[in-house]
């Protein structure tokens, strides 16, 4: 069913620490990896070693280049995958019910063999999050690996989703945000988590922490001198060998 | 957006389909015997069906098409299945009635014509209920199509039907219609995605920290959403397009009608006039997709 | 056994082959991590990280969870190829495994019969070089390395000398407790999970992070302050700080007096052959001085409080100072003031300054107190351990340029001065480290017919007397002229000068160059299309130059087709390897590991391992230790070898698992069931280093009896950090004419500058009498996280991510230069010029201009399409080096590498940039004729997991 929860008993989805994230793409492939054999069908590839190689990816990484007001650019590495938003427009355009958000856990998914490979889920959805398979003509998305999270045969710790396990930085987090005490709530409530593009009303679930402010090289001032009693005196007026004969003194 | 001919076609072909079986229903007087009759209603039916049939070359699998028909509660492409249906299946009673016993039952008349309608109507709203193309998303879309479907419907009726000149509702009935899409382009070119509020610091959410720039796509080729939601058309090529669309779509029907209507011209004349404007509306229909901003080009470099 | 959750393995002889995880060790970089490998059907289904590995910890990169793309690869070579068309065409006939090790024992024993110099083997990205450079030890050419000389010497080799261990993955910073972190330019294929691995708790718990880089992307991007240097004067940045931290007194004396050989005296002789050189006693013993008394005395003397400043009389009248009077004086000199460095590097002074105090900020105010008692090796016992909790971390951004060893020195001297080596919340080494250099081989060369060499090849001298000369003292004994005048300290040979040396046939001519693993007609040399002609001149009587080419490879490269005879290797999920203490191990900086690969599938296809046909090769030549007294071989393959084989009575490659039950740890009797036993612990072993030894290593008295214990070195070593290295001063003794061997005039002047034993910064050698203007902007690569060298254009999924390079700009220079993204621009070197599409950007220093490395693939490698953007749009500015700096007054070209070490110089690449006036696409220049695939062309789709597969 196409229409969308009033509410749901948990809200799973990542929260990207862009403060950490290298953009080494490591989740992008491990994700690909995972899906392509985990799911109904694989994550295909077309021109594979040709001249325009593509394929279906849940996850791709953007690198920004952020300029401010009078500081040097700098470089925001972006991971984008499905925000599994609450008020989710690619799931109310599907006609066909293929796509869909579940009311226990808010993840958005799409039933394959019921996907006629319209696209109009992927022109609804302002974040880029959903690709048609190339060569399987249905719509790919993140599932928050569904079958691994709820896996029975997989071990606690991995029931996670692949690009957390295998985020070599711990950019990415994975939890409920409808728990206020989970991790991911904490994470987003200590650090300001963002929504991306709230003016289009999707209402995300997945939330991002912005990076934290840079230090300038030369637009800031030196810090206050460290305390005295912990660090060796500056040199004396007789110059750094003076000093030196203080330091060995206090050494005995 | 990419422009894919199959969609072309299809909001083009149908758009007249439906509107040309909108004027039947309501009783478009058409001259002649059942064989006039029958040779309208394949013309309304023929590219109403055509239409969707091009629609389905869209579809990543057709054969599934059927489950189309399940989500009209929320669904316009799901709605506009329904309603393209269910009008095509009253018109077909409706036209059968007509070939068979030469009279047009007007309460039937009536509902296709609402169907026909609300068929446009639902096509047109797939694209403007979407927010993430803000050129699309206004009510002046349907108005559009409605009206591009109402002209170029009362065209073909008027040359296939009663082998007549439009007369100056035909030509009222183009101008509206091409006025309606000059105010389209007009607020179109008032809502770019630079103007709808959103951009690459809200699609980011890094504005706080200053001026955002993509540096590097993701994949160094192209991916789906950049061939599908990210086609960037030239500035050139997109006012000579659009100067085909009003030479084609508006100024030579125009032109035609008008000198058919002074020199009682041979209805054939007259068919000109509509093949023209379809001719017209398809490359307006290019423009539709191709000059559309999606939301998603924000990621790719857009701004 | 570790807890796993693989589910139950089907036995082999399932219907479809396997299902279920087999535990090894990844091969798409030199990271080494541990990786579970999930098999369905006897297909590679699934890669991800294994969580118990000391490496990674469960976390997987791109490029590793891309390895299924790789094991995968069309490029994948099927069988033995023997060229049948011009060298470089690609063109090749498949024979079987029996004629070609025929011919191969046929070329190399001819040579090893005649004149054992006249072979050449080198490897490239191999991690089997303890057993490579055994084999070329006991074939008996003395021309063996692997390919440090143009990747890490510098570093190695700065580490080695001043202190027993080196930054890339031999140390790594303590990263729960440190408090500052400062990353210079670190590339992405070495240690690279433990370091995001460790930014991330870095981060976790809001340490702050300084990245010094002239790009700003990747760690620098996340950095909570970014210097964005100028190439080839980190040097000059970090003796800034040193200066500014001497001035303001901030550095840790007590560490200097205890762990350094800042109280050594000095000779004070000026013209004299012992000028410069330490003071020793009869024992050779380095004197020091009493601080309260002037009395000289050993510096092994218990309880000698040795004075730091002064000048003072020998017993034999010499005078003689503290290293560090002469330390402190060189760095107090204005010359290294932060206000005088501050254009250069294009960092402000005040910047310095304030990083100089934030620095010593972290080290004495915040310093990390473990409360764990340890003795150090002068038998002093400590109650606690005290940390200086600031860390520094390095690679190629620093080390790949031609001041590249002083300049690696200099960062080390920082760490020392602030005493943050070894400690808590410091740099720490990782096992088998630290091996100062008196625990190091000397290099051995000499080379006679049918004979082993005496030694390994590769070592550390400790003056001219340990250079591989000839007889005339001058000429070098080894084809890459490593450890010749040329480069005197280069403990990882040139393997990136052996194709132009050998094509100039100087110092002599070769007749078997035999490669492995390493793609030298491509982006691992300099001037890739000069070292294409060499490898494809003909001399006078119609034959090449380069006689004859062995090269062994997994994949269709740009090399092979430069190849006479290929011998085709496994893909890294088929094979044995071990990842050796005996060579670069997986350690820890809490635990000396290693690991193993083992085939977790079998190979489809006509392919053996290549240390297996190594083996099978030193079997057939009769080599000593690979036959036994009958002529048979005494190892049946690699694994066997892995096993059985002993480098010392009880240490063998592998060190978990040892004795004849497995029950013995670094030293005992090899133990058949080895392999199984690494197998069932995950693919590797790992022993933990004791709590009271887990820091100052260097001088832990827990430390050395644990590593002797363990097989790391054979007795206790002393290790003094070298503040001053006497080698360098007595090849600068040799270059003044006061010790012999004597370097030839020419090299006189270079050896004085350079040679300093204190560390210090002169420009990058390109520069001298460079035209600025001519050529304004530095050139330099970085390594994608998301690629490795050349093997990842053949990955289906990380070709989608890369497949094409594009130069970024800095926004200034393309205003200047007209240039817009997407535009194609000429840029220009003083060897060469390349066409390249630009893109601008701004987050990067204002003169350098850089690419990702190693995109650019020749047409018709790698079995791609010959119209691949890989060809068609990357590039390589490896075109824009040469091996060979422009000519001199004397005419003489000095190689573009580091002085010392002979590091190839890449980084120090200058060029110009300006808009091709030719805009109408076309393709990126030079664009090489395609070469054949010899493996034919690859499928169009991919559908991973799914039949039919690739």
């Amino acid at each position: 069913m196409t229409s969308l929860p009033a509410t749901t008993e948990r809200r799973l989805g990542l929260v990207i620490d862009l403060d950490t994230c290298v953009g080494c793409h490591a989740c992008a492939v491990n994700c690909k990896e995972w899906n392509s054999g985990a799911q109904d069908s694989p994550l295909s590839d077309v021109d594979a070693y040709g001249a325009d190689p593509s394929g279906a990816w849940l996850n791709r990484i953007h690198t920004f280049e952020v300029t401010p007001e009078g500081a040097p650019a700098q470089i925001v590495h972006f991971p984008k995958s499905c925000l599994h938003c609450d008020d989710a427009p690619c799931v109310t355009v599907c006609p066909t019910g293929a796509s869909h958000k579940r009311s226990e856990d808010g993840i958005v998914l799409v039933t394959e063999d019921m996907c006629i490979g319209c696209g109009l889920c992927a022109w609804a959805c302002p974040y880029g999050a959903r690709e048609m398979d190339p060569v399987e003509n249905v719509m790919k998305k993140c599932t928050l690996c569904v079958d691994r999270i709820y896996s029975e045969t997989l071990a606690e710790e991995d029931r996670i989703p692949a690009c957390v396990r295998t985020c070599p930085s711990s950019a990415r987090h994975f939890g409920d945000f409808n728990d206020p005490t989970s991790n991911v709530s904490v994470l987003v409530a200590a650090r300001g988590g963002i929504d991306l593009m709230p003016e289009m009303g999707t209402k995300p679930v997945n939330k991002y922490l912005p990076p934290r402010p840079k230090t300038n090289a030369a637009t800031r001032t030196d810090p206050a001198r460290p305390a005295a009693a912990c660090q060796p005196d500056t040199p004396r007026p007789e110059g750094f060998l003076g000093w030196l004969d203080a330091a060995l003194d206090r050494l005995g | 957006m990419h422009p894919a001919i199959s969609v072309i076609f299809f909001t083009v072909a149908s758009g007249a389909g439906f509107g040309l079986i909108f004027l039947l229903g309501l009783g478009f007087p058409v001259g002649g015997g059942a064989g006039r009759a029958f040779a309208v209603s394949l013309a309304g039916g023929g590219l109403a069906v055509a239409g969707l049939i091009a629609s389905t070359f869209h579809l990543g699998h057709p054969e599934r098409a059927w489950r189309a028909l399940s989500q009209w509660r929320s669904s316009w492409l799901s709605r506009e299945g329904i309603a393209a249906i269910a009008t095509l299946g009253l018109f077909g009673i409706y036209a059968l009635v007509w070939m068979w016993s030469g009279s047009r039952l007007q309460i039937l008349g009536l509902l296709v014509s609402l169907g026909a309608a609300a068929t446009v109507f639902t096509t047109a709203m797939i694209y403007a209920q979407l927010r993430t193309v803000p050129q699309w998303k206004t009510r002046l879309t349907p108005a559009v199509y409605l009206s591009f479907a109402l002209a170029s419907g009362w065209l073909l009726a008027s040359a296939l039907g009663n082998h007549a000149a439009p007369g100056p509702w035909g030509i009222a009935l183009v101008i509206l219609a091409w006025a309606m899409k000059w105010a389209w382009w007009v607020r179109a070119g008032r809502t770019r995605l630079a103007d709808s509020g959103s951009s690459p610091e809200t699609a980011t959410g890094l504005g706080f920290i200053g001026k955002v720039r993509l540096l590097e796509r993701p994949h160094s080729g192209e991916n789906y959403l950049t061939r599908e939601m990210v086609h960037v058309i030239g500035r050139k090529h997109a006012r000579k397009l659009r100067g085909l669309a009003l030479a084609l779509g508006a100024v030579l029907p125009v032109a035609i009608l008008i000198i058919t209507a002074l020199t009682n011209a041979p209805a054939p004349v007259n068919l000109l006039a509509a093949l023209s404007m379809l001719a017209g509306l398809l490359a307006e229909r290019w423009l539709f997709f191709a000059e559309a901003e999606h939301a998603v080009s924000l990621y790719y470099g857009n701004r | 056994m570790n807890q796993t959750n693989a589910p139950d393995v089907a036995p082999d002889d399932a219907p479809h082959g396997p299902t279920g995880i087999r535990k090894t060790t990844c091969y798409m970089c030199a990271c080494r991590c541990g990786i579970d490998v999930h098999l369905k059907d006897g297909k590679v289904h699934y890669i991800e990280g294994n969580r118990d590995h000391p490496i990674n910890k469960g976390v997987l990169c791109a490029k590793g969870s891309a390895g299924i793309m790789q094991h995968y690869s069309p490029a994948r070579l099927r069988k033995p190829l023997l060229r049948t068309g011009e060298r470089g065409s690609g063109e090749f006939k498949e024979i079987e495994w029996d004629e070609a090790l025929g011919l191969a024992t046929k070329w190399l024993g001819n040579v090893r019969r005649s004149d054992p110099r006249k072979l050449a083997f080198f490897t490239g990205r191999d991690q089997s070089q303890s057993m490579t450079g055994w084999w070329a030890q006991q074939f008996g050419t003395p021309n063996y390395a692997a390919h440090g000389g143009f990747c890490s010497v510098n570093m190695a080799a700065a580490g080695i000398y001043t202190m027993g261990g080196a930054f890339w993955e031999f140390g790594a910073p303590d990263w729960d407790r440190t408090q500052l972190f400062m990353i210079f330019g670190v590339a992405e294929d070495h240690d690279s999970n433990p370091i995001k691995i460790g930014l991330g708790r870095l981060k976790a718990r809001g340490v702050k992070v300084i990245g010094v880089n002239p790009v700003r992307t990747g760690y620098n991007a996340i950095a909570d302050e970014w210097l964005g240097i100028t190439p080839g004067t980190d040097g000059l940045l970090i003796l800034a700080l040193v200066h500014e931290l001497l001035r303001t007194g901030r550095i840790d004396v007590d560490y200097l007096i205890r762990y350094t050989n800042a109280p050594w005296l000095v000779i004070d002789n000026p013209g004299g052959a012992d000028d410069g050189l330490f003071a020793r006693d009869d024992e050779g013993t380095p004197l020091v001085a009493s601080r309260s008394t002037g009395e000289i005395t050993s510096s092994a003397t218990p309880g000698v409080k040795p004075a730091l400043k002064g000048s003072f009389e020998l017993s034999d009248g010499r005078r003689a100072r503290p290293v560090f009077e002469m330390l402190a004086g060189k760095y107090l000199d204005p010359d290294y003031a932060p206000a005088a460095v501050a254009e250069r590097t294009g960092i402000a002074a005040s910047t310095i300054i304030r990083i100089a105090a934030e620095i010593a900020e972290a080290a004495f105010t915040r310093e990390v107190i473990v409360e764990q008692p340890w003795t150090d090796m002068k038998g002093e016992r400590h109650e606690r351990m005290i940390g200086r909790p600031v860390t520094f971390h390095a690679m190629r951004g620093i080390s790949a340029h031609s001041n590249g060893f002083q300049t690696a020195r200099a960062l080390h001297l920082l760490q020392i001065l602030v005493g943050s080596i070894d400690c808590p919340g410091g740099f720490r080494f990782k096992p088998p480290y630290p091996r100062p250099v008196a625990g190091q081989p000397r290099p051995h060369g000499g080379a006679c017919a049918d004979t082993a060499l005496a030694g390994p090849h590769l070592g550390y001298p400790r003056g001219p007397e340990d250079l591989l000369l000839e007889a005339d003292g001058e000429t070098a004994q080894r084809i890459d002229k490593a450890f010749s005048w040329d480069a005197p300290l280069s403990a990882h040979g040139l393997m990136h000068m052996v194709i132009s040396n050998a094509h100039a046939r100087d110092p002599y001519g070769i007749d078997v160059l035999f490669l492995y693993m390493a793609n030298m007609a491509w982006n691992s040399s300099m001037n890739s299309t000069s070292v294409m002609r060499m490898l494809t001149d003909k001399d006078q009587s119609g034959e090449y130059v380069i006689p004859k080419i062995i090269y062994s490879d997994a994949y269709s490269s740009e090399m092979v087709a430069f190849a006479d005879l290929i011998l085709p290797d496994t893909t890294y999920l088929e094979r044995h390897d071990c990842i050796s203490l005996l060579d670069r191990p997986i350690s820890e900086p809490g635990a000396m590991c290693d690991s193993i690969r083992w085939p977790v599938v079998e190979p489809d296809r006509d392919v053996l391992g290549f240390q297996s046909v190594l083996l099978d090769l030193g079997a057939r030549l009769k080599l000593p230790g690979m036959t036994d007294a009958d002529g048979n071989p005494v190892y049946r393959d690699y694994a066997d070898y892995m096993v059985n084989h002993q480098r010392k009575p009880g240490i063998g490659p592998l060190s978990g698992w040892r004795g004849t039950d497995g029950s013995k740890t670094g030293r005992g009797e090899p133990n058949p069931d080895q392999l199984q036993r690494y197998i069932d612990h995950g693919g590797f072993s790992e022993a933990h280093v004791p709590a009271e030894a887990l820091y100052f290593k260097h001088a832990n008295r827990a430390w050395s009896d644990w590593a002797i214990a363990q097989g790391l070195q054979d007795g206790p070593v002393e290790n003094i950090f070298q503040l001053y290295l006497e080698p360098l001063r007595k090849f600068q003794l040799a270059a003044e004419g006061k010790i012999k061997p004597q370097p030839p005039e020419h090299h006189r002047d270079r050896i004085a500058a350079c040679f300093d034993p204190l560390p210090v910064w002169y420009p990058p050698f390109l520069e001298h009498g460079l035209d600025d203007d001519a050529f304004p902007l530095h050139a330099i690569t970085q390594r994608p996280a998301a690629m490795y060298h050349s093997w990842g254009s053949q990955n289906a999924w990380l070709r989608q991510i890369h497949g094409e390079n594009a130069l970024y700009v800095p926004g200034k220079v393309c205003d200047r230069a007209g240039l817009k993204d997407g535009d194609w621009a000429l840029l220009t070197s003083p060897s060469g010029e390349i066409r390249v599409p630009v893109r601008r950007m701004d987050a990067v220093n204002g003169s350098t201009v850089w690419t990702w490395n190693a995109i650019g693939k020749r047409a018709g490698a790698w079995a791609l399409d010959k119209d691949a953007p890989e060809a068609t749009r990357g590039f390589l500015l490896n075109h824009l080096i040469d091996e060979l700096l422009p000519a001199k007054g004397d005419g003489r070209r000095w190689a573009n590498s580091d002085p010392i070490t002979g590091q190839a110089a890449w980084f120090d690449l200058r060029v110009s940039i300006r808009k091709d006036p030719d805009q109408s696409g076309g393709v990126s220049l030079p664009h090489a004729k395609a070469q054949a695939s010899p493996v034919g062309a690859a499928p169009a789709t991919v559908r991973h997991g799914r039949e039919p597969a690739l």
